[in-house]
């Protein structure tokens, strides 16, 4: 990407929480930047991008990104890593001595909770790395206070010579709203001191970091009960009182106008005084807190009285929806339901499907035909091949898993599965991310597993950022593109066990998956052709059906690519006597990308190119594709 | 309308949904108003629902709109513009594109897609609107100016002039050269007039 001119300072702009936090590492003079994508934390790098004067990577994976931040801040450079909540659990390591070194130059590390699964394997509460690893938590509210937070961290950061967690939300990162700007600092680093006894972690010198680390608790505490960022907002009504952080903050607001709230936007370590201060100001005081009762739980063991996940939902977002009907009966109120004129429709679902073309189709169309498999997944955007047509994947656990799950379930297989091939199917970057490890235990505890590697140059899901698969950096520079095949040579798998195959080409890659799942060994087919999404891709002409010769047969709709659609149903006895049900189909030709996946298993060859009546314009991404 | 607008644009990823909701709110902005737009979009860019939340007013706090509070629903498809009719607060209206994206789910045949969306909505009570954006992007000679004619369409339901919503619309396309912005007023006025159109017909 190309780096552009920033907004002057003092403009007032339209920004998500990614923007703003985007703008304020910027601003804060940061040197070093560093990511693995993962929604909904994913634009913050990739704006940070954009900015000039700094230096932003896609790394491997969060640990390394975390890892590289370390590197920068030891190096007296102000630096800054992102990722989302499940990145944290891989970074952590990291994390969990770096707390014992602490920075030189300030570190913030911004973590996304996807509250509310919209694109995630699991719900977690990151603040609780606040209090694991005894590092200090901000959790903005909006766009505003995640670009003032973002400042005031690399600022607590380097008071404390500590690293601080921006514990941020998807209703944080994914909202638009106004924000304030400012002006670029000059952050001059104040160099790499060489000094062993805080730097180099062996027992004998982590012993004595421990005892300063826990000081540091009492000091940070005592700095959380006079800051700015936790306040307390008197109300005239006085029989709850709340205490909230972050978007339940705004909700609490919203549905409670009058009532005193203490808004905790340092909330870790948590400021007890300010909460026993709240309490002495309404008759109950409930904790707000999206999802887990982290705070309620450190005041129940304080002694202060207050209520929270006795009453509240245990997971997804705390909405006025959600919060104003609990508190009504808490006060014993009638529950002022949303008058709902009607009720939600009952309608389809529309679930996220593979694009028009996708190489992935032919890879989930082929494993869908061999009988048999067991098949271990991962996160991509090929853990759709667990949904309709297809059904070919089995397991989805975190980055990664796809490969010791797999060889787990050969080890491990009962005598009903004795007979199962087990398949693993992975991404390239996800293989990159922590597949790789995965892999090399195969090879060595010599597994009986064929592993697809899906190859389409990007990470998908996330919107087709670059990685050190497809040789492009985060700024579209040439950078070095790793050879998928020589590198699981060098993992150990036998030569004769790779092979490189176009997802497009049907029968080859029936005859390859069916040939190596009968093999006892480490097998890895690779699929070698990239996103549509990205730039690689090249639209080939379009296809249409003739309808005259489709006979409804239904196989193209196997292949599950979304611009075939049914024009009609029917049913057809065989002369057998079974009764089969037919779909006669159509091609949306405007949006077909002349793949041919959907040509092969077109029994009649009722599937040829579109001859337009009059040019046509294909429809971009970008566009109304209706 | 109350001290809060919420305008809740729906449709399927790859529409244009979100981009239609920014302009909304940059128009909103324009006119010194404090906005927050948000989306509930699971994985939206691979053909899933979509819903874009508006609010504005001279202070926002929380950014979703609850359920039965919609000011305006802008439906991007005719079956998620039912989808989501209940958001709308009595007597609301609802401006629907009635043309129709089926997704695998229903060709596979294991849901099937409503009849008729727009006479449901009908028949439940809800003020629709409904024109075909898509048809008439085509007439104009460019799909991709489906999301104008959306922007159209909503023009005349907002608390602000319309002219200031297409001022917003056209520079955003300003760069792309005086042809495009021209196509571009030409499909925000269509949208207008089929609204209208179908709003006489109606009344």
């Amino acid at each position: 990407m190309a780096a552009v001119m920033p907004a002057p300072a003092a403009s007032r702009v339209l920004l998500s929480g990614n923007e703003a936090v985007a703008r304020a590492v910027w601003e804060a003079g940061v040197k070093v930047a560093a990511a693995y994508p993962g929604t909904p934390s994913t634009e913050m790098l990739e704006v940070i991008s954009t900015y000039p004067d700094l230096y932003a990577e896609w790394s491997v994976n969060e640990k390394v990104s975390l890892e590289v931040a370390i590197g920068a801040a030891y190096a007296g450079s102000r630096a800054f890593c992102c990722m989302k909540h499940v990145g944290m659990n891989v970074a952590s390591d990291a994390l969990m001595t770096l707390t014992l070194t602490g920075v030189i130059g300030g570190l913030v590390i911004a973590i996304a909770d996807d509250v509310g699964l919209s694109s995630s394997q699991n719900e977690q509460d990151s603040r609780y790395w606040g209090r694991f690893a005894h590092v200090p938590v901000f959790e903005p509210a909006d766009s505003q206070e995640a670009y003032a937070m973002t400042l005031a961290a690399f600022e607590l950061s380097e008071k404390h010579q500590v690293p601080v967690i921006l514990r941020m939300t998807t209703r944080i990162n994914h909202v638009k709203a106004l924000v304030t700007v400012g002006e670029r600092q000059q952050y001059i680093g104040a160099g790499f001191k060489k000094d062993p006894s805080r730097f180099v972690m062996v027992p004998g010198n982590a012993g004595k970091r421990i005892p300063l680390m826990f000081q540091r608790d009492n000091t940070l505490r005592a700095e959380a009960e006079q800051s700015a960022w936790n306040v307390i907002e008197p109300g005239s009504d006085r029989r709850v009182g709340f205490i909230t952080s972050g978007p339940a903050y705004m909700h609490v607001r919203e549905s409670f106008p009058d009532a005193p709230v203490l808004k905790l936007g340092f909330s870790w370590p948590v400021p007890f005084d300010k909460c026993r201060e709240l309490a002495t100001m309404a008759d109950q005081i409930v904790v707000v807190e999206e999802v887990e009762p982290l705070v309620e739980t450190e005041l129940k063991a304080q002694g202060i009285k207050v209520i929270g996940k006795d009453i509240l939902p245990l997971q997804g977002e705390l909405a006025p929806p959600v919060i104003k009907p609990v508190i009504a009966r808490l006060l014993g109120e009638p529950v002022d339901e949303v008058p709902l004129r009607i009720k939600p429709a009952q309608i389809f679902p529309r679930p996220p499907t593979m694009c028009v073309a996708c190489p992935h189709l032919g890879v989930y169309y082929t494993l869908s035909q061999v009988r048999n498999l067991n098949i271990s997944g991962d996160i991509g955007c090929y853990t759709l091949g667990a949904g309709h047509p297809w059904q070919a994947m089995d397991t989805c656990v975190s980055m990664g898993a796809s490969m010791g799950v797999a060889l787990g379930m050969d080890k491990g297989r009962g005598e009903s599965d004795k007979d199962k091939r087990i398949v693993a199917v992975i991404g390239d970057s996800t293989f990159l991310h922590m597949g790789m490890q995965g892999l090399l235990d195969m090879v060595y505890n010599k597994a009986n597993v064929t592993v697809m590697l899906l190859d389409n140059r990007a990470v998908g899901m996330t919107g087709g950022q670059d990685n050190p698969g497809n040789g492009r950096d985060i700024y579209g520079d040439e950078a070095p593109r790793i050879d998928f095949a020589r590198l699981v040579e060098a993992l150990g798998v036998k030569k004769e066990r790779i092979h490189v195959v176009n997802p497009y080409e049907l029968p080859t890659l029936f005859r390859t998956i069916r040939d190596e799942v009968k093999v006892p060994d480490v097998s890895v087919i690779i699929t070698d052709q990239p996103c549509v999404l990205i730039k690689d891709y090249h639209k080939l002409k379009p296809y249409e059906v003739l309808d005259d010769k489709c006979t409804g047969c239904g196989n193209c709709l196997d292949v599950g690519c979304p611009a075939i659609h049914v024009t009609r149903r029917g049913k057809e006895v065989k002369p057998s006597g079974r009764e089969v049900n037919l779909a006669f189909v159509r091609i949306e030709s405007s949006v077909c990308t002349g793949c041919g996946l959907c040509v092969q298993p077109c029994a009649p060859d009722a599937i040829q190119h579109y001859a337009p009546v009059s040019p046509i314009k294909l429809v971009t991404r970008e566009g109304c594709s209706a | 309308m109350t001290t809060v607008t919420n305008i809740l644009v729906v449709g399927i990823g790859g529409q244009g949904v979100m981009t239609a909701t920014e302009i909304l709110a940059e128009a909103a902005i324009a006119l010194g108003q404090d906005a927050k737009k948000t989306e509930v979009a699971g994985m939206a860019q691979r053909g899933g629902v979509v819903s874009s939340h508006l609010r504005f007013g001279p202070k926002v706090l929380s950014p979703q709109i609850a359920p039965g509070t919609a000011d305006v629903l802008l439906a991007f498809e005719a079956a998620e513009g039912l989808r989501w009719q209940h958001m709308l607060r009595p007597g609301a209206i609802a401006l629907v594109n009635d043309s129709r994206f089926v997704p695998p789910v229903v060709e596979l045949g294991l849901f099937d897609y409503p009849a008729d969306p727009v006479a449901e909505m009908k028949a439940a009570g809800t003020k629709v609107v409904a024109f075909d954006a898509t048809t008439i992007a085509q007439g104009l000679g460019d799909i991709r100016l489906g999301n104008t004619v959306m922007l159209g369409a909503i023009a005349d339901y907002l608390p602000f002039s319309a002219d200031d919503l297409l001022a917003c619309v056209l520079r955003r396309f300003q760069k792309k050269g005086e042809k495009v912005v021209e196509m571009n007023r030409l499909a925000f006025a269509a949208g207008r007039a089929a609204v209208g159109a179908a709003e006489a017909a109606v009344a």
